[in-house]
This record gives C-alpha cells, structure tokens and sequence, in this order.
C-alpha cells in the first residue's frame, strides 16, 4: 500500500481494531480523518468518522469511548492540542479504559499554521507515553503498538506526527487485522470521577508508572542503538530526524554511535550507554530543543551536547538533511541559487471567492474610520492581511476575532469588527459571542459563510444552515441578523448594511454567505 | 538507480497527478520510492512543490537534499527556477513554457527563458500547446512526464501502464488521450535535444 504518513497511521488504526475516530480539519492532520472516512473497511466495520465541532470536542469524545471500553482515536493539528489540552491533561489522571490515541501533527517551519509548538512537550508534561514515527511503516505499527500500551497501562498515548511525514507517501505492509473491543465500562466506577481525593490517588498511579514506561521505551522496537567505532560524537536522532541524518549514510556506514529515539520517555538506558561512551552527543530532532535541554540540564557543565541550543542547528524551523549533513560533519554542497528575477508568489483568494466581495465591501466602508479596525480570525478569510486588500489586523487563535473585536470595543475602539469564517465560528466563535450578547458590545460581528472549512480543503462544516438560528439562540436580536449574497452586483448594498450597523449602537451580526468556489467545482463535476 | 525529482507548479495545477503517474510506475517496476508533497495554504494559488525520490535501494529522507536533484519537473517556468538549489549539477531541468500568471510581477518571459537556457541538461516545452492540439487540455501534466520519460530510468511501457491504472475509471477515451499527450510530449523532447 502507498500511504501518506496521516493515511498509515489510520490504516493501522484500522487495522488495529478503532472503533472511532474523532477530528477537527487542521493541516497537516486533516488526511487522517479523511482516509478513514473514504474507507470502505471502516465503513463495513461501522467506525465512527464524523468530524467534530472542534480539538476539544473531538478529544473528549474519543475519551467518551474509550471510557466504555473500545479503541478510540482523535486527531488535530498542534496548535489544535491547545484547544483540547484541558481533556489531555486531564485524562493522563483518568486514565483510558478502550486503547486510546491522541494523534497531534506538529508544523515546524509554519507551513500552514500560527506558531512551530512541540507536542513532545505536552507528552512530557502530562507524563504519558509519547510515539514519534520517523517513516510511513512506523506510523501504520505504532497503531497497534500504541492501543496495546493504552490498555495495558491504562493511559492515553500521544503519537506525534511532523508535516514532512504527515505528507509524505511511501510502501507500507499491512499486519493481521484486530476485531474490535466489546462495549465493557470501567472495572473502576469512579477512575473517570475527578474529584481531588480520587484524582489524587489516579495521579500517584500515573506517577508510579513513569518507570515502566521508561522499561517499555527502552525495550521499544522503535528505539534502536547503532554501535559506531568513532565514538568522538554519538548521535540521538528523534522521529523523522533520523531519515535525514541516514540520508547522508547510504550505501556507508555512519562511523558514530546513533540512538534513534521514537518512543518516550526517554529510554535511560540507551541515553546513559550513549552520553557515557561517547565526548560530545549531537542531538537531532524536530521542532524544539526538548530532549537537548533535558541532557544539558541548566547549567549545562555536566555533558557536551550540540544540537538547537548551541548554534549546531538552527534554533526554529524544519531541519532537513542537509542542515543534519553540516551538524555532523561541517559539510555543505554548494548549490546553484535562485535568479532573482523568481518572484513570491503567495497563496490568495480563488477565482470568484465570496471572500472578495465581503472584503471588497468592508474595505469601502472602513475607509470613513481608517484602518486597524478589523480583528479577523483563521481561514481562507485570512489571506485578506495580504495585498491588495490589507484588510485585517489580527490572527491569533480559532475564534479570537469575536472575543478581540469585544475587548477593543471594551476598551472605546470605534467601529469594532470581527470578521470570522462560518466553521471557525462553531468552533469557538459561539461562546465569545455570547459574552457580547450579555453586554450587548457595540460591534459588528461579519461570518463569512462560505458552507465549508475551506482552508484545508473543504471538509464538512457544523454550521451549515444553522447559522441564523444559532445566532438568534445566543441572543442577537433578530434584527440584527443579517444575511447577503456576496457578489459584484450586491456590492452597493452590502456596503450601505455594513454602514447601517456600524452605525446601530450594539451587537450585530452580519452573515454573508456563498458557497466555496472549490466545493462547488468539486459538487458539479460529480454530478456530471 | 537513484532518481530525485522535483515537481513543481502553482497551487491547483495538479502537480500531483504527475506525482502519482510515476509513482506508480516506479513501485510497478520494484523499485523503492518517498513522495512529500504539499498540503493547506500554499495551495491556493501559491507556489506548490513535490519531492518524488525513487530508488533501487531504501528511501531514508523524505526530503531531496540541496544539490541532489537529477530533475526538475515544472508545469511553470518561472517555477522550475525557484527550485534550482535542490539541482545537482548534471540535473535536468524539463519545463512547461506556457507561465501561470496569476501575480503583477510576473518577470518577463525571454528573461525567465534565459535563466532556463543557462541550465546545461534543459528542456523547454509548450506542454498546454501540445496538450490542446490533440484535443485534450487537461493532458498537460502527462505531457510533461512524456517530456521527461528518458530520464526517469523507468520503462516507458511502465509510464503507460501507470496512466492506464490512475485514468481507468473515467473511460477508454480518457485514457487514450492521455497516452498520446504521454508520447507526444516524449517525442518533442527528442527533436528539442537534436537542435
């Protein structure tokens, strides 16, 4: 089978007996959900394949079933873990009952995302197994690998995913399926109940099962040591960081001492073997300096390591095998460079986008206030912070142009306008609304509908046909509710409804919807 | 047999079709391949690339390293030079001419040809050109793959049977049309490389 790394590890979830998948679209995670839905064994197993409202949503959920005894997986991007994270947190105390994954696909360099977060680092602060596959083979074993742990220890478990692997293709070889659990609820009637006393009791178990998890890690077949003969540097390449430091090994063989790490805690054993026999140890991995720091410790007197901290690669961004090449051995290929006559050529709005006419709109009706008026949120819609329209001042977090738009307003900015896309909103623009509608915030609220979440390629959105009634359900005076047709010829008189609310001394919402042009390419060519 | 390729082009192109039609071909021919490609923002309208690494032993990285490429495969001039460090330096650059112009600076089109004239192993081809003369527009990509077919170091029987696999479902029409847009782009690259 050909698989992306997102297609593997649902694959091997599959495989391994899932009975439910719960997501929210986020690149580049969203293929996971995708791949599972488009198959046809998931769909004669009957596996839960549903998008969810949002990360938080979808994590509870997939606790939800694990709490009653099947194997459950949720999956979102890094930052989307921000959103789930009082579930993850929480459950390493609860503890799963059915296998459960938490699949989170980190985008170091931000190819698509808001910041380069490492989720390792969640995995350690919740002090639960943590797997980070390093080629698409992994991805597909480490499903069954992970729901085997996940019952054993009776703990959720972290997979931890990077752009590089969640896109990229390659061979995989499928194993013996599993049948799924029964439904069987907790031994333990109380081990979900959070109540101090008990909470305090699940977080001693947790703790008291950190060393086994060090056992299992070092007795992992993901975590390998190479013997090398040169043992002036020993090598730790974690995850994908592995692939690019043997990419410059093949058909040789890399002199020093490698630890390839792809399953935490750390195996003490192997860090103790390699930091004991070797001068230096270089550390690869990606995304942030996690396992560097924890070898270096504060002071960093103890041990010669190299890695992020020390210049040996750069602090930020993806590595790749070339930067790995010069970590190890100062080498570099020199290469042709690019003629300056290649200019950017950065992402916009498609041909025909609803988006533009909004915008179009906005833009003339702001230009009686000046700009820095339009707090925006994340999307399709936030290509319009580039040329030629400029015409937001803010991105920070799903549904914080709501709740942004209300603490300027708060603090006398007039108008205040929050621009929000229609699946953002039902994924955490509705409570941020309603906190305006108690106080009645002067401001107005456009939601971009364009029936889809289009950004990640026009998956099914929550709020399609709801919009209107969710609106006036939260409160919004239904006079205050408007909706348009964002086209050329409607242009008049969407800048002439802008203006009037703008205007309007309290909460308005405006909702203009059109459907996304890819969808509805999509949509016609299928019903030809 | 080691061939790093990269595809490029602009979000919406369907560079990955290019992607799949080898892909396909190199599994069906035993040989090993990765193939990172390019999700979420960029492809609206952006610049998208694809690394396609195929080889008789194991693929480590899923990246080409800098300077490693044996060919650039572009459905976009202007594209195909944005790629020129990943470019070895005996590598091919194989290049549609006809420019996507969707951004107000766009370079002027001899001084892109020019950059691509500089490449010593290059071939520059009106693929849309080709592709709307037999009557089929949509073919453009396996143009292209026909284009670059004798420095794949993959059969073209195999080519052939990789389009016949990924276009079965839409019809013998479909399939014939993309098997002569496959063959008309190989045989432009062999007059282009006898001038």
């Amino acid at each position: 089978m050909l698989l992306l790394g997102d297609e593997a590890l649902a694959q091997g979830a599959i495989d391994a007996g899932m009975s439910g998948m719960y997501a929210y679209p986020g690149t580049p995670s969203t293929e996971i959900m995708e791949y599972v839905q488009r198959s046809k064994t998931a769909a004669e197993k009957n596996i839960h394949r549903k998008w969810s409202a949002n990360e938080k949503t979808a994590a509870e959920s997939a606790l939800g079933m694990s709490y009653a005894g099947k194997r459950s997986m949720c999956a979102m991007k890094h930052v989307g873990l921000n959103v789930a994270a009082d579930c993850f947190m929480n459950s390493s105390i609860t503890g799963a009952n059915g296998g459960t994954i938490v699949t989170v696909a980190d985008d170091p360099s931000m190819h698509s995302s808001q910041n380069e977060q490492d989720s390792r680092n969640y995995g350690k602060f919740a002090l639960v197994p943590t797997f980070e596959p390093s080629n698409q083979q992994e991805c597909y074993d480490m499903a069954f690998h992970a729901f085997e742990m996940s019952e054993k220890y009776q703990v959720p478990i972290l997979m931890r995913l990077t752009t590089r692997l969640s896109h990229s293709r390659s061979g995989v070889l499928p194993k013996q399926t599993m049948d799924q659990n029964g439904l069987k609820l907790p031994e333990d009637k109380r081990q979900f109940v959070l109540l101090p006393a008990i909470a305090r009791k699940r977080y001693k178990m947790l703790l008291a099962n950190q060393e086994k998890f060090e056992q299992e890690s070092e007795t992992s077949p993901f975590n390998s040591y190479y013997e090398g003969s040169d043992k002036t540097t020993g090598i730790i390449a974690c995850g994908i960081a592995y692939n690019y430091l043997m990419e410059n090994y093949v058909g040789s063989e890399c002199p020093y001492p490698v630890l390839k790490i792809s399953q935490y805690p750390l195996p003490r054993k192997h860090i103790e073997k390699i930091t004991s026999e070797c001068d230096t140890v270089l550390v690869l991995e990606e995304g942030s300096p996690m396992v560097e720091e924890m070898l270096k410790g504060y002071l960093g007197n103890c041990l010669k390591v190299r890695g992020r901290l020390d210049g040996s690669l750069p602090r930020d961004g993806e590595l790749n095998p070339n930067l790995v090449l010069q970590a190890v051995t100062g080498k570099s290929p020199s290469v042709l460079s690019v003629p300056q006559i290649v200019a950017a050529r950065p992402p916009k709005f498609c041909n025909g986008c609803g988006h533009i006419d909004a915008y179009n709109a906005l833009i003339e009706v702001m230009k009686e206030y000046g700009e820095g008026h339009v707090l925006a949120d994340i999307g399709c819609y936030t290509l319009a912070a580039l040329p030629p329209f400029q015409a937001i001042n803010s991105c920070v977090d799903m549904g914080a142009s709501i709740t942004m738009a209300k603490g300027a307003a708060d603090a006398g900015m007039f108008p205040a306008i929050a621009v929000i896309g229609d699946s953002t909103f039902t994924h955490s623009g509705m409570t941020g609304l309603l906190d305006a509608v108690i106080e009645n915030t002067n401001m107005v609220v456009m939601i971009l509908d364009n029936s889809t979440t289009g950004m990640t390629g026009g998956q099914d959105s929550h709020a399609v046909d709801r919009l209107v009634s969710i609106c006036e359900g939260l409160g919004v005076h239904k006079d205050h509710i408007t909706r348009v047709v964002p086209l050329k010829k409607n242009h008049d008189e969407m800048v002439k409804l802008i203006s009037q609310e703008i205007n309007y001394k309290g909460l308005s919402v405006i909702i203009p919807t059109r459907e996304c042009m890819q969808t509805l390419k999509r949509k016609t060519k299928a019903n030809k | 047999m080691k061939k790093d390729i990269i595809l490029s082009g602009v979000g919406g192109q369907g560079i990955l079709s290019i992607a799949t039609v080898i892909g396909y071909a190199a599994i069906d021919s035993g040989l090993s391949m990765k193939q990172a490609e390019v999700h979420g923002m960029s492809q609206r309208g952006g610049d998208v690339q694809s690394h396609l690494r195929i080889s008789d032993r194991e693929v480590c990285s899923d990246l080409i390293p800098f300077g490693g490429a044996d060919m650039i495969l572009s459905i976009e001039p202007m594209e195909s030079l944005r790629y020129l460090p990943y470019l070895s330096s005996d590598g091919w650059v194989i290049t549609n001419s006809t420019p996507f112009n969707n951004i107000s600076n766009y370079p002027e089109m001899d001084d892109v040809k020019k950059e691509i004239a500089k490449i010593r192993n290059h071939i520059l081809i009106d693929a849309d050109d080709i592709a709307k003369n037999i009557g089929s527009p949509m073919s453009m990509n396996m143009v292209m793959i026909g284009a670059a077919s004798d420095h794949l170091g993959i059969d073209f029987e195999k080519l052939e049977k990789g389009i016949r696999f990924i276009f079965g479902r839409k019809g013998d029409e479909v399939v014939n049309k993309n098997l002569e847009a496959l063959k008309a782009g190989r045989e432009f690259a062999g007059n282009f490389l006898k001038k």
